[in-house]
């Protein structure tokens, strides 16, 4: 086994470790049910679990990643166990099911796992050797080379793409889930999920309402990852800090993102949920118990959005370089903080309102029962308060890239550097007074609907201003156009047909008719892909080589760039003309009276083409890693401070602290320099092997 | 400078009308078949306009820079050095919040325009269910005309008092283009004046589980007569019904969507069909089997969960209030299909 790569050692050990979980778990299942399921959810669900287990444990061994996975596998069972104990000594009907557990059985096993993983990968260990009165050092000394990727640091950079790999995955994954549901719309009529499929005990409608609810929730944490991949990854050397705030704060936040993924594929096979991933009740107080497995993957993976934030904001308050006054921070920056300020304080509701329909579920509250006294629209308004907020969440740190990476390829300052971190600041305020704008049809009070089309259209005020600073920073530049710089081109030209998309729907007469149809559906993928997923690539094309000294490659990248963008101009102005034309979202098939098999083919191909870009993107990346062109220096000319030392970035990042004796961006500007580097500046954290915090001792 | 800012001047200026007649005569909403369609297209043929320039505002000196202001072979010098220009940044602010309050204001009038009541419009009572429609016109002599079918006169308003027996669905015909959710536990209403005569489609709009997408009823606009005639047979229909229990429980089902679920010809479905229902044999969940009678049908109506065909486990039914008498008709309904 030596000689075999770690990496086919793992698949190897994910196909038998799967089958031999499948085993188990039909074997579970038929000694309960009576009955072989083959495509039941028993058999399924324990393949998951067994194979993504055993894939870590062949790369890496039994420590870190593959430790916390074993001990969510254990706790899981055992959680669901004692549930089902205690319902057998309560004298309950029905302690198993068709998904082996009953519903409550899961969801306490499935609570206790996310638990046991945080204790297994070892993220709380300082924690619980400080609660024992047992000094820690600040610094564990991460192995070389990619091992460290696999386990527990507290190293900003390595969360950073701990965060941006996983955002990865997540987008691979979600895609996938994209593809199989867009294949099937590609002609009207079901081809392959007819209602005489049986898969993971659901039918092919059902299993297309859940792949389309899952593409939804898993984008969105990948998302979430992803800004926080490039917040971690670069607010600290940006503002001169030799790494977060809270380093075991800024570790727990990641790994908590992990078993929440894990739930998230689990409610595929539990059944599935049927309702999208905004989870109306009554639709998800009646799901099967895939749903629940849904709400505790969002809940989870809340915490590591809440937390995250709360880092962000913590570091860019309390360790910035010296010199560096508000109106000189990197404008990435900026927008980093107007996000975590929105993540920091609306993620909650997402999660309080996803609570009360699992206490509804488990507990018979009837919170949204409207035949017990329940409201079902209270659910939207909780639910929206955070998810509208979240979209500036997810496209805030994309358009904080933009505004980045710009000046550096036009060679000219950022035009009024001052009104876009503003904006930035002004999106997210505003933000919090549009949420209702979703419910315009929902049958909330008809008055006021009115307010909240004023507030929604004022946040075209501050976009625009964005718009404005971009266009006029690249009027009279040296405009170079090197991979990055593409990208960042193609998300000011999606963003602005999100933009753009956006007014209609705040219109409310105009969005009675819009709402629910595919052209929101185009409006979004718009606003996400020119907020996030364009800037996301910019942004790991223009870092890549600060965190491996080395360069994606060139031609691969515009390959990817111009593939990816035409298509994704078909896909979405496609949604956006079927949505006009009365094709409502969500839905698995569509009248063929309607004329829509042609567009919806184009579409599907243009969907293909993506996927196929994406997919020459991770191998470049990959590829790059150890065969890409040497960059050691400043390889994009950036008065930046990052580009001012070698890559790869050192560990502690500067050996020598930076003062800041000019402007940002001032590009142009003769013998100006942002960032000066002083022996004798003013170190902000002395690194020594003490732990910062002194433990009460006993 | 100046040529450049008189050339992106024009090219915006070009590219927006070009851009505004290509949406406009593309057609890309569907045909006009209400009055309030009129006036959404109205408030939608704005926006078009503004998509129109601020694209071409945006995109015009975007690409014009990209190809001018491109770095020239050879050169490695920054550009010249320009911060920012605070007029500049003023206006920008500024006059874009005018335009967005008057587009707003411009909105909320739009509204009030499709929500105009009529005092004399017709009132149809909407039932959304789990996944099918039901209308119910007003009360002649005591008996209600309830059909899946959506009829109505060309050129009259009318009120739509919806709600739903289950979870929450959306009542939208495109060529109508306004939409409400229908909403269990509370009645929602929605104006709408038919112009156009016609076949169309109500299509649920809100996600409803499973059959979701095919939540979809006919709808058929034509003249006063033609409507007139139409309901004067369903109303003799409807007499007849209602004088025979299978007729009454025929009635009962359709107006709670059993077909939704339960074929009445042997088509498979999301339950068991009924076709041939009454004395087959059933194998249930646990096992076991039984011999399908009118006690078993009653239990299955009553609790439905207390006796599960097996292959039906993952879709339950909802538990329904019906009377004694109610369920005694649905029994009579249900064993006339053989």
């Amino acid at each position: 086994m030596r000689n075999i790569s770690p990496v086919w050692k793992g698949l190897l050990l994910l196909v038998i470790a799967g089958a031999i979980g499948y085993g188990i778990g039909l074997g579970l299942d038929a000694l309960i049910s009576g009955a072989l399921n083959t495509s039941g959810p028993v058999g399924a669900a324990f393949a998951i679990l067994f194979a993504v287990t055993a894939f870590f444990f062949g790369i890496y061994g039994y420590r870190g990643i593959t430790r916390g996975l074993v001990y969510q596998v254990v706790g899981t069972l055992l959680g669901a166990l004692l549930i089902t104990g205690i319902r057998a000594l309560m004298g309950l009907d029905n302690i198993f099911g068709v998904y082996l557990f009953s519903e409550p059985a899961w969801v306490v096993g499935a609570l206790v796992g996310v638990v046991s993983f945080l204790f297994g990968v070892g993220v709380v260990h300082d924690w619980v050797q400080w609660s024992r009165g047992i000094d820690t050092p600040e610094h564990h000394a991460d192995e070389p080379g990619w091992e460290k990727y696999f386990g527990v640091s507290l190293d900003h950079k390595v969360i950073g793409i701990q965060y941006t790999i996983t955002a990865l995955v997540l987008i691979a994954i979600g895609g996938t889930f994209a593809m199989i549901f867009r294949t099937e719309l590609a002609a009207s009529q079901l081809q392959f999920l007819t209602t005489e499929l049986r898969l993971f005990n659901q039918t092919g409608p059902q299993i297309y309402n859940t792949l389309m609810s899952l593409h939804g929730i898993i984008m969105i944490i990948s998302i979430l990852l992803g800004i926080s991949g490039i917040m971690n990854y670069a607010v600290p050397f940006l503002v001169g800090a030799q790494d977060m705030a809270f380093p075991r704060l800024n570790a727990f936040a990641y790994w908590v993102s992990v078993p929440a993924s894990v739930l998230m594929l689990l409610s595929l096979v539990l059944g599935g949920f049927d309702t999208g991933w905004t989870g109306y009740p009554p639709l998800s107080a009646r799901a099967p118990v895939g749903m629940q497995m849904f709400f505790l993957g969002v809940f989870t993976a809340g915490w590591s959005s809440i937390l995250g934030s709360l880092n962000v904001i913590a570091t860019v308050v309390r360790l910035r370089a010296k010199g560096m006054s508000a109106m000189r921070l990197p404008i990435l920056v900026w927008a980093s903080v107007a996000t975590s300020i929105i993540a920091l304080t609306a993620t909650q509701l997402i999660g309080l309102s996803f609570q009360l329909v699992m206490f509804q579920r488990l507990f018979g509250m009837p919170f949204f029962d409207a035949a017990r006294g329940g409201n079902p629209v209270l659910f939207q308004h909780l639910f929206w308060f955070y998810s509208h907020p979240a979209v500036y969440v997810f496209v805030l740190p994309g358009l904080g890239v933009i505004s980045e990476l710009l000046p550096v390829f036009v060679r000219k300052p950022l035009f009024g550097y001052r009104w876009v971190a503003m904006s930035s600041l002004g999106i997210a305020l505003v933000g919090f007074t549009v949420w209702a704008h979703h419910m315009f049809t929902s049958g909330m009070n008809e008055y006021l609907r009115v307010p909240f089309m004023y507030s929604t259209l004022l946040v075209a005020v501050p976009t625009g201003v964005k718009f404005f600073s971009w266009v006029a920073t690249m009027w009279g530049g040296k405009i170079e156009t090197p991979t990055p710089m593409l990208f960042v081109l193609g998300a000011i030209i999606v963003f602005l047909m999100g933009g753009l998309t956006g007014p209609p729907n705040a219109a409310i007469a105009l969005d009675l008719h819009l709402h629910d149809t595919y052209w929101v559906v185009g409006h979004f993928h718009d606003t996400i892909f020119g907020g996030f997923v364009f800037p996301f690539f910019a942004a790991i094309y223009y870092w890549f080589p600060k965190a491996t000294g080395r360069r994606m490659n060139e031609f691969w990248g515009k390959v990817h760039f111009w593939m990816m963008t035409p298509s994704f101009f078909v896909l979405t102005l496609g949604m956006m003309l079927i949505g006009l034309r009365g094709m409502r979202r969500r839905i698995v098939d569509y009248d063929p009276a309607l004329g829509f098999d042609f567009a919806q083919l184009i579409m599907t191909i243009g969907g293909y083409l993506i996927a196929l870009s994406v997919l020459i993107f991770i191998i470049n990346l990959f590829h790059s890693i150890k065969h890409g062109e040497k960059a050691e220096g400043n390889l994009w000319n950036s008065r930046s401070p990052e580009w001012q030392v070698p890559s790869p970035m050192p560990v502690h990042n500067y050996d020598v602290p930076f003062e800041v004796v000019g402007e940002p961006y001032d590009y142009g500007l003769k013998d100006s320099k942002y960032v000066e580097f002083s022996p004798n500046g003013q170190k902000h954290i002395e690194f020594t092997t003490e732990p910062e915090v002194q433990p009460h001792r006993h | 400078m100046r040529r450049h800012f008189i050339i992106v001047g024009i090219l915006v200026i070009v590219m927006s009308v070009l851009i505004y007649i290509g949406l406009d005569s593309a057609g890309l909403m569907p045909v006009v078949a209400s009055a309030q369609a009129v006036d959404v297209d109205w408030m939608w043929n704005l926006e078009v306009i503004a998509m129109s320039f601020l694209f071409a505002l945006i995109v015009a000196p975007l690409t014009y820079s990209l190809i001018v202001f491109r770095r020239r072979k050879g050169d490695t010098t920054d550009a010249e050095h320009m911060e920012g220009n605070t007029r500049l940044e003023i206006a920008w602010t500024i006059v874009p919040l005018f335009i967005v309050m008057a587009y707003a204001y411009l909105g909320a009038i739009n509204l009030a325009a499709t929500q105009r009541v009529d005092p004399q419009a017709m009132v149809v009572r909407v039932t959304g269910l789990q996944w099918d429609w039901t209308f119910e016109y007003p009360s002649v002599n005591g008996v209600t005309v309830v059909s899946k079918e959506l009829h109505l006169p060309v050129g009259q308003q009318v009120l739509f008092r919806m709600t739903s027996n289950d979870v929450i669905h959306s009542f939208w015909v495109p060529e109508f283009r306004l939409k409400q959710d229908v909403v269990p536990g509370r009645i929602t209403e929605l104006r709408i004046t038919p112009t156009l005569e016609g076949s169309y489609k109500v299509r649920c709009a809100e996600l409803c589980g499973t059959s979701h997408a095919f939540m979809e009823n006919p709808v058929i606009i034509s003249s006063q007569e033609e409507f007139d005639a139409w309901f004067d047979v369903a109303l003799d229909e409807a007499v007849t019904a209602s004088q025979t229990p299978e007729g009454r429980g025929q009635a009962l089902v359709s107006a709670n969507g059993c077909a939704a679920c339960h074929s009445i010809n042997g088509a498979p479905g999301i339950g068991p069909t009924w076709f041939g229902l009454i004395g087959r044999t059933e194998e249930l969940t646990d096992g076991s089997t039984v011999v399908v009678d009118e006690a078993y049908v009653h239990e299955s109506i009553s609790a439905p969960q207390a006796k599960i065909v097996a292959g039906f486990e993952n879709q339950l039914m909802p538990t329904y209030s019906f009377t004694e008498e109610q369920i005694a008709d649905i029994i009579a309904y249900i064993t006339t299909l053989r």
